[in-house]
C-alpha cells in the first residue's frame, strides 16, 4: 500500500480511536440504534449520512455522552466511555444550533471550555487568539453572538469546540443553517482546519453532497443500522444496495431476472421485446434470481445513430432538464421504462443536439452499471 | 420524552402546596359546625344558610356585581379605543402624555388612586355612591384592557385589514368585519380582567364610595378586621368555587379550540397528500 | 374626524379622572389644613383673574412636607416599607425561582396545566387570599395546632400581627408575579446551551450558574420589580396580617386620611410615595426595554 494514501481502515495494525461494539439504543419501544458495530480511526473525517430519524444524531449524542447505549460498548482509545460524563470526555461537540452563549462575547464563548479546565490566564488568552486566527474571527472577538453573521457564528462554534484540543470533534449538521454558496466555501474551510489541527472529525449530515465533499469515509445509515461504510468514490461507484445507490446521487434502477453467465458477464432479462442488459457482477447470482441493475445517468450515452456499445436501446426524448453545466434527458423506451441520461454541456445551447420527441439511442458499456440483489 | 426530575417534582409539589393549602383549609373549615373557626366540630353547611339570610352581604354582593359589569364594559370600550390609538394612530399632539396616562395607573399604588379620585369627587361636589365607584373602577381597569388588547393588536397582520379595504369595505366595516373578530379573544380577556379587578377591589372602592353603597370586599374587610369568621369562610368558598369553575371552563374551551384546529389542519394535510 | 373621536374619548376620560385628580392631590399637599375639611387655604379663585392666580401660588408652601420630615413616624414608615418590600421580594424570588424552573423543565403536556395553576390564584380575591392566612398563623391557628401536636413546640408561636406574617402574606399573594416572568425566560432557554456547557467541561451545577442564571436574569429582574413596586404601597396585607408595630406607608396614608382626617398630610404622604416609586419604575422600564431589544 502506498504511504501517501490515507486509509488506516485498510491497515490491520491500525488502532481505531472509536469503537462501537454491538451498540443498541432504545427509547421506549423505539429502536434508534440497532446492534451497530463500527471502527473510526485517528485523523479521519468520518461522515454519518442518512435521512432524519435514521439514528445518526443518536450515535453522535452517545459519543458526546448525552445518551448512554442500552446495550453494547463505546470505546474511545480503547477505554469504555459509558461511565464518563460529558464534561469529563476528551470529546467536544459543535451543535446544530451552534448553542453559542448569548450573554457572552465571541472571545468569552471560545474561552468558556478552557476556563473550566483552569488554564492559566495568559496561556488561555494565547489559545483563544490562536483559535480566532484559525477561524479568521480576530475582528469579532468583542462582539456578542447576535452581532455577527450566520457564517461567523458557525466559525465561533467551531473555534469554541476546537479550543480544548479534543481527541474527537463531533459536528451535528454544522452547515445546515448556511445558504448554499457559503456552505460550499465552508466545507473546504472545514477540511482545511481538520487537516491543520489533525483532529478526528465525526460529522452528521443529511446532505449527501456535503458528506461526499468533506469525508474520508462515509457511513450511510438507515433505521438504526449502517448500510455501507466506504470512501465517497466507493459509495458512489459501487453501492452495495439499491438504498445506497438511490440515496447518493441520481440513478437509473432497472429490475430484472438473472440469465446465463458468459465468462465474467451476466445477461439480465428485464422486459418483453427488449434486448437483455449485459452487466459485470461482483457477486454470484443464481439463474432466475431477481436483480436490480443500477446505472448513473452520466454513464448513459445518448446518440442519434446506433452506438457500438454492447447495451443499447431505442427511445424518444420525453423531458429535458437544463442545469447549465449539465443536461439531463429523460428517454422513454417503447415499454414505458424511463432512462435518465446526462451529458456535459460543452457546447452553447443553440447547438444542442437533442430536442423533445427526438428518436435517440441510449447505451452504456457492460462495466458501467452495478448489479444489486435488492 | 421528558420526565420530572426528583428535584423539580419536589419544588413543584411544595410550591403548589404553598399556593393552594391556605385556600383548601379555608374551604374545609367553611363546613365546620363550630363557631370557633379553628376547632373542628363536625360537618355542617349552616354557615352557608346564615350567609344567604344575611341581607347586608346580599346587598353588597348586588352592588359589587352591578359596579363590576358596568365598569368593565365601559372600560373594555375605552381600553380598546385607547389600544387602537396607541398601536395605530401614529404621532399626535400629547401622545407621550397619553401613553403615560395609560401605563401609570398600572403601577400607581391603589391608596393614591383612591385618594386622588376621592378628592376630585369632593372637589366637584359629586355624591359618592355606585356612580363614583364605577367611574373609579373604569379609569384604572381601562388601562389594563388597553395593555391586553394592544399586545394583540401589535401582532395583528395589518394586510388583513388592507385586504378588506381593497375588497370594498369602508374603514369602519373593515374594523367590524375583520379586525374585531380577530382581536375578540383579547377583548374578551380584557373584559374578564377588568371585571375581576373590579370585583376584587377594596382600597379604591373604600375611598370612592359613600354611605349609600358598600361593596362586597368592603363588607368582608370590615368583618375580617375583627378576626376569622365562619361566614366569611363560606363566602370565600363560594367565590373561590366560581372563579375556579370559570377559569377551568375557559381553559378547556380554549384547549378544545386549539385541538380542533390542529385536528382540522391534520385532516386537510391528509386530504391534500392523499 | 373619526380619528379625532377615537383619540379624544379615552384621552379626555384619562385627563379628567387620572391627571386632574392627581393635580388636586399635589395642590392639597401644598395647602394648609383648615379644620381638616375642605375648603383648604388657598382656594383657586379664577374669577379674580391674574391676581387670584398669584395669590393662589403665593399661598402654597411645603409646610406639610416639612411636617413629614419633622415627625419621624413618616420617614420611618417610608424606610420600613422599603425594607419590608425588599425582604419579601427576596423571599418571593427564593420560593418562586425553583417553581418557575420546575415548570420550565416539566414535560410539555404538563405545562399548560401548571401555568393555569399559577394563574388561578390571581383571579381569586386578593382579600380572601390574605385572609386565609389569618386562620393559619393566629395563636390558636392551624399551624400552631400542628406544630404543638407534633411536639415540635410547646408554646404557640406568635406569628400573626408581626412582620413575619406580612412577609408570608406578600410572598404568598405576589408569587405568581415572580414565577411568570422567570418561567417565560427559562422556557425560551435553548436546552442545547446547557449541553454545550457540559460538553465544554461544566458540571450540572456550574452550567446552571454560568448559563441558566445569566440567561434568566431579565426574568428575575422583571419578577423582582413586579413584586417590589406594588408591595411598597401595599395596604391590605400589613393591615390584616401585620401588627401595630408594622409600619408601611400605604397603611399610614389610609390612617392619616380615614382616622386623622388630615387630608393635606395624607396628600403629601402620597406625593412622596410616588417620588419613591419613580426610581424602581424607571429601572423596571429600562429592563423591559433591554429585554425587547434582546428579543428583537
Amino acid at each position: 500500500m502506498p504511504q501517501d494514501v490515507f486509509a488506516p481502515w485498510l491497515d490491520p495494525d491500525a488502532k481505531p480511536i472509536i469503537q462501537f461494539k454491538n451498540v443498541t439504543k432504545r427509547f421506549g419501544d423505539f429502536i434508534a440504534i440497532d446492534d451497530l458495530t463500527i471502527d473510526i480511526y485517528e485523523r479521519e473525517f468520518f461522515a454519518l449520512l442518512g435521512p432524519s430519524g435514521c439514528g445518526k444524531t443518536t450515535m453522535m449524542r452517545m459519543l458526546a455522552g448525552f445518551e448512554t447505549p442500552t446495550e453494547g460498548n463505546i470505546l474511545l482509545s480503547g477505554q469504555d466511555m459509558a461511565p464518563v460524563p460529558p464534561n469529563k470526555r476528551a470529546v467536544n461537540m459543535m451543535f446544530q444550533s451552534y448553542a453559542l452563549f448569548p450573554h457572552l462575547s465571541v472571545w468569552e464563548n471560545i474561552a468558556f471550555g478552557l476556563r473550566r479546565d483552569g488554564m492559566p490566564k495568559d496561556e488561555m488568552a494565547a489559545r483563544v487568539d490562536e483559535m480566532l486566527r484559525l477561524t479568521r474571527l480576530e475582528k469579532f472577538a468583542r462582539r456578542k453572538p447576535h452581532q455577527i453573521s450566520g457564517g461567523q457564528r458557525q466559525r465561533v462554534a467551531l473555534a469554541r469546540s476546537l479550543a480544548k484540543a479534543p481527541k474527537l470533534l463531533l459536528l451535528d449538521e454544522p452547515l445546515g443553517a448556511l445558504d448554499k454558496k457559503l456552505r460550499q466555501e465552508t466545507q473546504f474551510e472545514l477540511m482545511d482546519i481538520q487537516e491543520k489541527t489533525g483532529t478526528t472529525f465525526v460529522i452528521v449530515t443529511h446532505d449527501q453532497e456535503e458528506a461526499m465533499t468533506v469525508a474520508s469515509r462515509v457511513a450511510v445509515m438507515d433505521h438504526g443500522k449502517i448500510v455501507q461504510v466506504a470512501t465517497p468514490a466507493e459509495i458512489y461507484e459501487t453501492p452495495n444496495s439499491t438504498y445506497v445507490a438511490d440515496f447518493i446521487g441520481d440513478v437509473n434502477l432497472i429490475e430484472g431476472k438473472a440469465g446465463e453467465k458468459e465468462g465474467d458477464k451476466l445477461s439480465i432479462s428485464w422486459a418483453e421485446g427488449q434486448p437483455d442488459i449485459i452487466g459485470t457482477p461482483q457477486t454470484s447470482f443464481d439463474k432466475g434470481q431477481t436483480i436490480h441493475f443500477a446505472i448513473r445517468p452520466e454513464k448513459v450515452s445518448i446518440t442519434h445513430d446506433k452506438p457500438t456499445n454492447p447495451v443499447a436501446f431505442r427511445g424518444k426524448v420525453l423531458d429535458i432538464a437544463y442545469l447549465g453545466n449539465l443536461s439531463t434527458y429523460h428517454v422513454e423506451l417503447p415499454n414505458g421504462q424511463i432512462i435518465k441520461a446526462q451529458t456535459a454541456n460543452n457546447r452553447r445551447i443553440s447547438r444542442r443536439g437533442f430536442t423533445w420527441e427526438d428518436k435517440v439511442w441510449v447505451s452504456w458499456t457492460d462495466t458501467a452499471g452495478v448489479l444489486l440483489e435488492n | 420524552m421528558r420526565r420530572f426530575s426528583w428535584f423539580n417534582a419536589t419544588s413543584l409539589t411544595l410550591g403548589f402546596a404553598f399556593l393552594y393549602l391556605p385556600m383548601i383549609i379555608l374551604i374545609i373549615y367553611s363546613f365546620n359546625a363550630s363557631k370557633l373557626v379553628t376547632v373542628w366540630a363536625g360537618f355542617s353547611t349552616k354557615w352557608y344558610g346564615e350567609l344567604l339570610r344575611n341581607e347586608a352581604f346580599l346587598d353588597a354582593a348586588w352592588v359589587t356585581i352591578k359596579v363590576a359589569v358596568i365598569s368593565s364594559s365601559i372600560a373594555t370600550v375605552l381600553g380598546t379605543m385607547a389600544a387602537i390609538v396607541m398601536v395605530r394612530s401614529g404621532r399626535f399632539l400629547g401622545r407621550t402624555l397619553f401613553s403615560g396616562m395609560i401605563y401609570a395607573p398600572l403601577v400607581m399604588p391603589e391608596v393614591i388612586t383612591g385618594l386622588s379620585l376621592l378628592l376630585l369627587f369632593i372637589g366637584i361636589g359629586l355624591d359618592r355612591g355606585v356612580l363614583t365607584i364605577v367611574l373609579a373602577h373604569t379609569t384604572f381597569s381601562m388601562c389594563y384592557v388597553s395593555v391586553v388588547v394592544s399586545s394583540r393588536l401589535v401582532s395583528f397582520d395589518q394586510s388583513l385589514e388592507e385586504a378588506a379595504l381593497d375588497l370594498g369595505c369602508s374603514p369602519l366595516q373593515a374594523f367590524h368585519l375583520v379586525t374585531l373578530p380577530i382581536i375578540a379573544p383579547a377583548v374578551i380577556s380584557g373584559w374578564l380582567l377588568a371585571f375581576t379587578l373590579s370585583l376584587d377591589d377594596l382600597v379604591i372602592a373604600s375611598f370612592t364610595s359613600g354611605p349609600s353603597a358598600t361593596t362586597l370586599p368592603m363588607k368582608i374587610w370590615s368583618s375580617v378586621r375583627l378576626g376569622v369568621s365562619p361566614e366569611i369562610n363560606a363566602l370565600s368558598t363560594i367565590m373561590i368555587g366560581i372563579v375556579t369553575i370559570g377559569v377551568i371552563t375557559a381553559s378547556l374551551v380554549s384547549k378544545s379550540n386549539v385541538a380542533r384546529q390542529q385536528r382540522e389542519e391534520r385532516a386537510a394535510e391528509r386530504l391534500s397528500a392523499g | 374626524m373619526r380619528r379625532l373621536f377615537l383619540i379624544a374619548v379615552p384621552y379626555i376620560w384619562l385627563l379628567a379622572l387620572f391627571l386632574v385628580p392627581f393635580i388636586i392631590v399635589l395642590k392639597i399637599a401644598l395647602s394648609d389644613a383648615w379644620l381638616a375639611i375642605p375648603p383648604y387655604v388657598p382656594t383657586l379663585d379664577l374669577s379674580a383673574g391674574w391676581a387670584g392666580l398669584k395669590d393662589f401660588f403665593a399661598g402654597l408652601d411645603f409646610e406639610n412636607f416639612v411636617f413629614l420630615t419633622e415627625d419621624d413616624l413618616y420617614w420611618k414608615a417610608y424606610l420600613s416599607s422599603l425594607k419590608i418590600a425588599a425582604i419579601s421580594t427576596f423571599f418571593t424570588l427564593l420560593v418562586g425561582y425553583p417553581i418557575a424552573y420546575g415548570m420550565a423543565k416539566a414535560p410539555d403536556e404538563w405545562r399548560p396545566t401548571l401555568l393555569m395553576l399559577v394563574i388561578l390564584p390571581f383571579w381569586t380575591s386578593f382579600l380572601i387570599r390574605v385572609y386565609s392566612w389569618m386562620g393559619i398563623l393566629s395563636q390558636e391557628g392551624y399551624l400552631n395546632q400542628i406544630l404543638m401536636s407534633l411536639g415540635i413546640i410547646s408554646e404557640p408561636l406568635i406569628i400573626l400581627n408581626t412582620n413575619t406574617a406580612v412577609y408570608i402574606g406578600i410572598v404568598y399573594t405576589y408569587l405568581p408575579f415572580m414565577i411568570l416572568p422567570i418561567y417565560s425566560a427559562l422556557e425560551k432557554l435553548d436546552a442545547s446551551l446547557l449541553e454545550a456547557a457540559e460538553d465544554l467541561g461544566c458540571s450540572r451545577f456550574s452550567a446552571f450558574w454560568l448559563v441558566t442564571i445569566p440567561l434568566s436574569k431579565q426574568g428575575i429582574i422583571a419578577g423582582c420589580f413586579l413584586v417590589f413596586i406594588p408591595t411598597i404601597g401595599e395596604f391590605v396585607i400589613p393591615s390584616l396580617l401585620g401588627g401595630s408595630k408594622t409600619l408601611m406607608i400605604g397603611k399610614v396614608l389610609w390612617e392619616e386620611f380615614f382616622s386623622n382626617r388630615d387630608w393635606p398630610v395624607a396628600s403629601a404622604v402620597a406625593v412622596i410615595l410616588l417620588l419613591i416609586l419613580v426610581i424602581p419604575i424607571i429601572l423596571f422600564q429600562r429592563n423591559e426595554q433591554k429585554q425587547r431589544e434582546a428579543d428583537g
